[in-house]
């Protein structure tokens, strides 16, 4: 009843130490929260092929460009390369990306109709149509992400025209025109915000170099010599682990390319150094706990003098000191109890933006609001400090001169 | 055996210039069961101190008190809490009533260390005194004469063997003053307690069938040197 009280007696400056609590705790959860389920989500447990090949640089960058369409390519590799990978016994199977364009900010991704079919974007899950059906690899067709449909406002039937390079400049348009035959599915991943057209459409793309030297193909001709294609990259399916162990360190042993296997290690190494940056979150997160601890502290102590009539009418009907004691410390838990439920919505508004975000940015979906030991540690260790930091005060009323007091 | 003995109590101050100053010095006071006892002195002799040492918020510097052949004054802080709750009613000159809960809260709050809250029979000791209508006023909501009669109230709540009252009609109006004094004195026989009861008011003090005085009682004034 004295807490209950106290706590509605002194209303404002205990919401304003609930909000503070509040605010503490749910960053403290959400810091927690958002780098591990980034990491699940970018380091690609899930991932349903083995590794990448590409040009002769990072794998980081590699994988960034191709498996979460961000950053830019690190250059290109020959089309023998991609067929010598498709050739190997040990590769399940092996699809060539083209980049390098984009339709109003989307990220345009040339490649052959096999990814519709065999491909798995996540262990299990291949693309499936929501509409329309694949492009023709022979054809000016192309296949839209669910995200990017919906964004760029395209349905089966609709006609664009590529811009070239992988972010929108106005004016920078190829003449080619291309219809969309279909839309996929949403699969949540970034996948869902990238154009697919055939690979060939790519080479034969007005401006396009095909090879070193070698101007655009002239258009209509029927056949590009393989030799004058390339590819940015190739996504690689392996019959078993082994497999990636041998092709890596063949195309390790060639110094001419890069294999970014196991993409995982890549996406896990990456997570690894950037650590830090989590780590400095967290040391913020941390000392806005700590304000907050200090804020309560204030807030009670400032009350101490008011209040110190009333412990000394409690201690003279009775009260132990103890009893004053505990009243103050429990105060304080209390305050920081009610600021771990606010912690809770605070949580959840930040993990809706971040998730948004973050989905927007990458195309990657995190699983927003999955447990972690920290929604359970947060809230007690919040209640646990506020207890801490009522000591203080709880000390001061604890060794109120009674006598004097009323006196 | 008297319910209250006090033998040789000595209790001194340090001034602000240093030194020290004797408070207390009473040889011996007693207080029967069921009695009352009225004790005339003036402001600033010492008599809230000596009502303190009784109610065990002071401790003596020498002497004891005993209260039903048990020395109180040589209890623990905690074990002297428990026994003033469970045994002493005090009612303050200023009332010192809790601002932030209501009448009948600021009774319940004293029993809460005693016996334990009884709500009913709070209600019933502040309807007895003519609040039945402002048990849940705040004392800010109530004349000063009402607030009186919530701290009567609260001191008989816990069925205390003695109440110790310091100008219990100080800050009433003279009118009042002997109606809750009247109140008190009331309840404190039908509750079958001891009646300690210090005021400088002589109106009171002829209330009591007889009162001593505190000069009589404290040597430490007696031996003060006249200004």
């Amino acid at each position: 009843m004295i807490v209950a009280r106290s706590l509605r007696q002194h209303a404002v400056s205990t919401l304003i130490t609930v909000v503070a609590a509040g605010l503490a705790s749910g960053l403290v959860m959400s810091v927690f929260t958002v780098s591990e389920q980034s990491k699940v989500a970018f380091t690609g447990g899930d991932i349903g092929y083995d590794a990448v090949l590409g040009a002769k640089g990072s794998p980081l960058q590699l994988v960034l460009n191709t498996v979460y369409h961000l950053e830019t390519s690190p250059g290109n590799i020959p089309w023998a390369v991609y067929e010598e990978t498709k050739a190997r016994p040990d590769v399940r199977y092996a699809i060539p990306y083209a980049v390098g364009d984009n339709l109003r900010g989307y990220r345009i991704v040339g490649t052959t109709s096999e990814i519709f079919d065999v491909f798995e974007y996540q262990r299990g899950k291949g693309f499936d149509f929501d509409r329309g059906r694949a492009f023709s690899d022979d054809r000016m067709e192309a296949v839209l992400g669910a995200k990017a449909a919906k964004d760029l406002g395209l349905d089966i039937g609709s006609e664009f025209r590529p811009s070239h390079g992988v972010r929108f400049q106005p004016g920078t348009e190829h003449a080619e025109v291309y219809v969309v035959t279909g839309v996929l599915e949403a699969t949540n991943t970034p996948a869902d915000q990238v154009v697919w057209i055939p690979i060939e459409g790519i080479y034969r793309m007005e401006g396009h170099k095909v090879a070193e030297g070698k101007e655009t193909v002239e258009r209509g001709a029927k056949l590009i010599p393989d030799e004058w294609k390339e590819v940015s990259a190739v996504m690689i399916k392996y019959h078993s682990i082994a497999a990636g162990m041998f092709h890596k360190n063949d195309v390790d042993s060639g110094k001419l390319y890069t294999l970014a296997w196991p993409i995982a290690d890549v996406m896990g190494g990456f997570f690894n150094k950037m650590g830090w940056i989590t780590q400095i979150l967290l040391y913020v997160a941390y000392l806005v706990v700590v304000v907050a601890a200090f804020g309560l502290l204030a807030s009670i102590y400032n009350t101490m003098n008011e209040r110190r009539r009333e412990f000394a009418i409690l201690r003279a009907l009775g009260a132990r000191k103890s009893t004053v004691f505990s009243v103050i410390v429990l105060e304080a838990a209390t305050i920081a109890f009610l600021g771990s439920l606010l912690g809770y919505a605070v949580y959840l508004g930040i993990l809706s933006v971040a998730t948004v975000v973050i989905r927007d940015q990458t195309g990657v979906v995190m699983e927003a609001f999955a447990y972690h030991p920290a929604l359970l540690w947060t809230p007690v260790g919040m209640v646990v400090i506020g207890a801490f930091a009522g000591v203080f005060p709880a000390f001061k009323a604890y060794s109120t001169d009674v006598a004097r007091t009323l006196a | 055996m008297a319910l209250l003995e006090l033998r040789g109590i000595k209790k001194s101050y340090k001034s602000p210039d240093g030194q020290i100053q004797e408070i207390l010095d009473v040889p011996a006071f007693d207080v029967e069961a069921a009695s009352e006892v009225a004790i005339a002195g003036t402001s600033g002799c010492g008599k809230t101190t000596f009502l303190n040492i009784i109610a065990g918020l002071l401790t003596p510097d020498a002497g004891q008190v005993r209260f039903e052949g048990q020395v109180v004054s040589d209890l623990g802080e905690a074990k002297r809490d428990a026994w003033r709750a469970k045994n002493l009613g005090y009612v303050f000159q200023t009332f010192q009533l809790l601002g932030g809960y209501t009448a009948l809260e600021n009774v319940l709050l004293g029993m809460t260390f005693g016996p334990g809250a009884d709500r009913d029979f709070a209600a019933a000791l502040l309807t007895q005194l003519g609040l039945g209508d402002r048990l849940r006023h705040r004392p800010s909501q109530m004349s000063i004469g009402q607030q009186q009669r919530v701290a009567l109230a609260r001191a008989l709540a816990n069925r205390p063997k003695i109440v110790l009252a310091d100008e219990p009609t100080g800050n009433l109006d003279p009118r009042f003053a002997l109606e809750a004094l009247e109140m008190l004195r009331g309840l404190c026989r039908e509750h079958g307690a001891a009646l300690v009861c210090v005021s400088h008011d002589p109106r009171v003090l002829e209330a009591f069938d007889k009162s001593l005085d505190f000069r009589d009682l404290n040597l430490a004034m007696a031996r003060e040197v006249p200004s």
